[in-house]
């Protein structure tokens, strides 16, 4: 798996209730929850997530709620993958569930920049901040997961079965 | 090893674990609800999923929407009510059985060393009586409806010891707000979270609940607490028998030990908007309150009402003030009602609305409108939690509540009328 796209910042502490509140969980459809993604943070998202696809975060991203709703409501908006310096427990296992790539990555988001042209490999824990010309290695995403955040886990299960 | 690890060795048929390594663990039961659970059956079929590994092992409670409040989300309990025919489900809580659904696991399901997992973050909860339970989201759920399996990594675990003794009118909520405050929103991500010494030992179980409730707010994976002859007791009367303790070995560890005196704690006050954003009452005590919230997975159980009724016994409510009471389950309901708590509510001018999540999460029921200001024993006070998302909220507990209630501002509880 690799990732091309333009880093979209926000700082620390996103919640679950700012990434899709509440009052859209009745919503089951991934189309109509995206058109909500953000709404309690940055009602301008859906603009800047045409050209930015790569969420840069920093502490603690999706914490909160464990509804699934809220990486599914990226995923659907056109986010192509979360780097954040850590990410909130439940929110990191749904997001891999339902394949968003998702990369903690420590300091390194220090060193990118709003709008930022990145290469991401998950496999291998290297993103290239193609912008800055510079390199850094990250704990890749262990084998079992990888494959499981390429495909989400409704496939991953679907195929298991079947053999 | 430590009462965790304990719990995920004997889960995973193994002698021994440690913390960063990957299980797979038997799971002895799911819970989801009527927001996580719908999402749960709609992935289990996808997944190729026709009948569930065990249909006594699944527990669904509609709670989040509770009576329906629009046609979307009757729409979501039909859809439930179905799969529960079609799977013949033995534990179903429709509208008018249930509560909110951890305090329905707690009183109904929930035994000592098991390993129980949850579609709602708040499901942690269920370490009040020694199970190792945690959240997860809608497709594990649905994972764990075909197969009865999840993996985990074992959590490395800190032990917060503490002494001396909570003074009421000082609850369980406030040194849970004051820890949170110290620890910060991502003190222990992925950690689990033991809580032992006097004055949790002194602490009823519906207090430890409210302390292993809101350690997902410091990121927790879970909170546990070594059961005791309280949890024996809380056991046996729910009629949740034959149980097993499972506890720490003599020389069990943990990543780190912390100490906290409950004696020299104040009444806390968690502000908008963050959960970690605590501080003494003393500092925010002129703020005034528009709406006033007693209910929720946190605290709306029978002490909890119990600690504000005695606050608005022979009062009235401050003009200007709504206050919604919501009690956390049909039985929590009526042993209100026979103790007479009910009463003093609605004489004092508090609204008793039916036991669901109420406004907690922003769904339903009791919302604010822009710049509204809230004080609720809620967990969370994130932008735009409870309605609006200008509307500001604080967490505090039952009394400090209650007597905020009655003077229109926020109120430490120990000086009440003043
Ligand atoms: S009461 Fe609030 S926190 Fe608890 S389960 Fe319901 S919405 Fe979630």
């Amino acid at each position: 798996m690799e990732i091309w796209g333009k880093a979209l910042k926000y700082g620390s502490d996103i919640n679950t209730d700012v990434i899709i509140p509440g009052q859209f969980l009745v919503l089951t459809n991934s189309e109509e929850l995206a058109k909500h993604a953000m709404e309690g943070l940055d009602l301008e998202f859906h603009k800047k997530v045409k050209e930015r696809k790569i969420i840069v975060a920093e502490k603690n991203f999706g914490c909160g709620s464990s509804r699934e709703q809220a990486p599914i409501a990226l995923k659907y908006a056109g986010v192509r993958c979360i780097l954040a310096h850590s990410f909130a427990r439940i929110f990191y296992r749904n997001a891999v569930n339902v394949g968003l790539p998702v990369l903690e990555c420590g300091k390194v988001v220090m060193r990118i920049l709003d709008g930022d042209e990145l290469y991401i490999n998950p496999k291998t824990g290297i993103i290239k901040n193609i912008s800055r010309d510079v390199e850094f290695k990250v704990n890749p995403v262990p084998d079992f997961l990888l494959e499981i955040m390429e495909m989400g886990l409704v496939k991953f299960i679907r195929e298991k079965r079947k053999k | 090893m430590n009462i965790i690890e304990k719990i995920l060795a004997k889960a995973s048929d193994r002698s021994d674990v440690n913390p960063g390594e990957i299980i797979e663990a038997n799971i002895d039961k799911v819970m989801a609800n009527d927001i996580t659970a719908p999402l749960a059956v709609k992935a289990f079929k996808d997944m190729g999923g026709k009948k569930v590994w065990n249909k006594e092992g699944i527990i669904l409670v509609l709670d989040h929407l509770v009576p329906a409040n629009r046609d979307r989300s009757a729409e979501l309990h039909m859809l439930l009510r179905g799969f529960v025919r079609e799977q013949k489900i033995k534990y179903f809580y429709d509208v008018g059985r249930g509560g909110v659904c951890h305090q329905i696991m707690m009183e109904n399901h929930v035994k000592p060393g098991e390993v129980i997992v949850g579609g709602d973050s708040h499901t942690c909860t269920y370490g009040a009586i020694g199970a190792f339970a945690t959240g997860i989201g809608s497709t594990e759920v649905a994972s764990v409806f075909l197969t009865g399996k999840l993996w985990f990594k074992v959590p490395k675990a800190i032990n917060i010891v503490v002494k001396g003794k909570l003074k009421q009118p000082i609850a369980p909520k406030d040194l849970i707000l004051y820890i949170i405050g110290q620890f910060k929103a991502d003190g222990v991500t992925y950690m689990g979270v033991k809580f032992s010494g006097k004055a949790i030992r002194d602490t009823s179980i519906d207090g430890r609940m409210t302390l292993c409730n809101m350690v997902v707010e410091m990121g927790a994976k879970n909170g546990i607490i070594e059961p005791d002859e309280k949890t024996a007791l809380y056991l046996k009367e729910r009629r949740l028998t034959p149980f097993d303790f499972i506890k720490d070995d003599a020389d069990a560890k943990y990543y780190k030990t912390v100490y906290y005196d409950a004696s020299e704690l104040e009444p806390m006050v968690a502000c908008p908007f963050t959960v970690d954003n605590v501080k003494p009452v003393s500092e925010v005590d002129n703020v005034e309150v528009d709406q006033a919230v007693i209910g929720s997975c946190t605290n709306g159980r029978l002490e909890d009402l119990r600690l504000a009724a005695q606050i608005f016994r022979n009062k009235k409510v401050k003009r200007g003030v709504r206050v919604l009471i919501i009690p956390s389950s049909q039985k929590v309901y009526v042993d209100a009602m026979n103790e007479g708590l009910l009463e003093t509510f609605i004489k004092a001018g508090a609204l008793i609305c039916n036991p669901c999540c109420g406004p907690c999460y922003g769904g339903h029921l009791g919302l604010l409108a822009a710049e509204e200001v809230c004080i609720s024993t809620t967990n969370r006070n994130f932008v735009g939690r409870m309605g609006s998302p200008t509307a500001k909220i604080y967490l505090a507990s039952p009394a400090t509540v209650a007597s905020s209630a009655l003077t229109g501002r926020i109120t430490d509880p120990r000086y009440k009328d003043g």
